[in-house]
């Protein structure tokens, strides 16, 4: 090859076809098809597809009672876990940015958890959830840890919220501080001189500054919970009685559990429209609210 | 505010973060201390230091939930998954930033949308591609689903990061007799060691953690991965804690590890990603 010149079209295809193929056959191609068994009565097995027109979406809309209760779950999930991921990581990225002895120490700790896979840290929890809090509740004495926990629709729903924060704000703390060692040191200082309190700087300074960070770190925690799955198996498997069950899960269990391929494609293809219209829009609001330094 | 209360304010600050940090790692103090008891001794006492140490737990979990077999099986898949994307979304993304014609911008267009869509929207269909190539129940088949689904983000972030590099160096290699494709790995790609990193630390989590995508595709029992040894055995084993804890531990243990050897990468990593992202 050495001397020779590489057509223009020889170079595309070296440096960018595997990437393309591989992007085409497992995105490109599933979406498209996404796109029309939603409007079919597949059910993964036979290879008898037939077309059924707006049926699924019709029946999803007038008569699927479990798919809209996961749904209110999950947004009710998301609202929380999103705020209070960000605030934890936040205030623990703004506290280990504090000239502190223990400092690396912390932040490796804080970190910790995300690196565990949902599946995996919700089986942890479900023994600190059955086992570890009736000790605790023994010790204590305190009526928190005997709460059924994992076992009603309102302790099961705060139980993931739990884990997710313990999972997620270290993500986020690393991307907040991240963005906090760049706010400069002249500004804060002149406004110590000034004589302006610490809330005054956080909220006057610091919070402004950070935008871009705060544009990340809600887009991240928007998409890790709005596509929660492993956590909600791990944990509840969606029980008792489909009260905790996410639209992740609901999905799954419409294609592969009642084998409603076209059915589940249809939840899926909504699903989609619908963390689409909520990314752009969360993305436009934040980004309207950045500024210069 | 004067020095003096400035460094008694950061003492509180660390006691603080300290107990904070001690609360954070109470699950794996419950999830250590119980790996190593006997089945009674955790019914009665889930709290306690162990009072006699069950290390048995241990070689029966490993050997019950097959975790040999499993280690070898994410390894396999993790390295050879990462290897590959790392290595064609640089090569896709250099040329879509040297080559900057139209077909490459709407690509670029199209690999940023594709990190909108959730993977449980292209899930179904991905099973029946999958089923169709006849890469169904192999490595190979996970692999190359690994290949597409995370090729998008990858690309994105490389394509950032090639726009800085300067033209020059390439310039002067193809003076030299140097053809694009050997500019791209002798000149190019050493130069991309920052992105690389970050992409490699960044999808070996992603790739060793998943759940979903390896279960919808590996069924053969001698193929799980990790996290599918773990759900299975946890199936098998439910409430039988003393064999559950100990192959949780099991499980956790290889990604923890790396994580405190690779830890200023990973954090790093992460940060940039998110920056550029």
């Amino acid at each position: 090859m050495r001397g020779s010149k590489l057509s223009q079209f020889g170079q595309q295809a070296f440096f960018v076809g595997p990437a393309l193929l591989f992007f085409t056959l497992i995105t490109i191609i599933p979406f498209l098809m996404g796109m029309y068994y939603s409007f079919t009565d597949w059910n993964g097995v036979s290879g008898n597809v037939s077309w059924v027109g707006i049926d699924n979406f019709k029946a999803i809309f007038t008569n699927d009672p479990d798919f809209w209760s996961s749904f209110w779950f999950t947004v009710r999930f998301t609202v929380l876990g999103v705020v209070l991921t960000n605030v934890v990581g936040f205030f623990l990225a703004y506290l280990l940015t504090k000239p502190l002895k223990t400092r690396n120490m912390l932040r490796t700790i804080f970190f910790m958890p995300n690196v565990i896979g949902g599946l995996l840290l919700g089986f942890i929890w479900q023994f600190i959830f059955i086992k570890g809090f009736a000790t605790m509740g023994d010790v204590t004495g305190w009526s928190f840890f005997n709460l059924p926990w994992l076992g009603d629709a309102t302790t099961g729903f705060w139980a993931i919220v739990l884990v997710f924060i313990w999972q997620s704000s270290g993500y986020l703390m690393v991307i907040y501080i991240a963005s906090l060692s760049n706010v400069s040191k002249e500004v804060l200082e002149a406004a110590e001189i000034d004589g302006a309190s610490r809330m005054q700087v956080l909220r006057n300074i610091i919070v402004p500054l950070i935008m871009p960070a705060v544009t990340i770190g809600l887009f991240l925690a928007i998409s890790w919970s709005f596509k929660m799955f492993d956590l909600n198996l791990s944990l509840t498997k969606g029980g008792p009685f489909k009260s905790t069950e996410s639209v992740a899960m609901n999905i799954y269990n419409e294609a592969f559990l009642n084998n409603r391929y076209g059915l589940g494609t249809a939840k899926a293809l909504l699903f989609f429209l619908i963390v689409a219209i909520i990314t752009v829009i969360q993305v436009r609001v934040t980004k309207s609210k950045e500024v210069e330094a | 505010m004067n020095a003096k209360s400035k460094s008694r304010w950061n003492i509180g600050i660390e006691v603080i973060m300290i107990l904070l940090a001690l609360l954070f790692l109470s699950p794996f103090y419950f999830l250590l201390a119980n790996s190593v008891k006997s089945f009674g001794e955790i019914l009665s006492d889930a709290a306690s230091w162990p009072q006699h140490f069950m290390w048995s737990n241990y070689s029966s979990a490993w050997k019950l939930a097959r975790f040999s077999e499993a280690f070898r099986n994410s390894l396999i898949v993790t390295i050879i998954s990462v290897v590959l994307i790392s290595l064609f979304s640089a090569m896709a993304a250099y040329r879509m930033v040297r080559a900057n014609n139209r077909f490459n911008r709407v690509l670029l267009l199209l690999f940023v949308a594709a990190m909108v869509v959730p993977f449980q929207t292209i899930m179904i269909p991905i099973l029946k591609v999958v089923n169709v190539l006849g890469v169904n129940n192999s490595f190979l088949g996970l692999i190359i689903s690994n290949l597409g689904l995370s090729i998008p983000m990858a690309i994105f972030l490389f394509h950032g990061f090639i726009k800085s590099v300067p033209l020059e160096i390439e310039e002067a290699a193809t003076v030299d007799g140097c053809n694009p494709i050997s500019a791209f790995f002798r000149i190019v790609l050493p130069l991309l060691k920052p992105m690389l990193m970050t992409i490699i630390v960044l999808n070996a989590l992603g790739i060793w953690n998943d759940y979903l995508l390896p279960s919808l595709i590996l069924q053969a029992p001698e193929l799980r991965t990790i996290p599918l040894a773990t759900f299975s055995f946890f199936g098998q084993y439910t409430k039988q804690w003393d064999m559950a804890l100990p192959a949780l531990t099991i499980g956790v243990a290889p990604i923890v590890i790396f994580y405190l050897f690779m830890q200023r990468y990973i954090v790093e990593g992460i940060a940039a990603g998110s920056v550029k992202g």
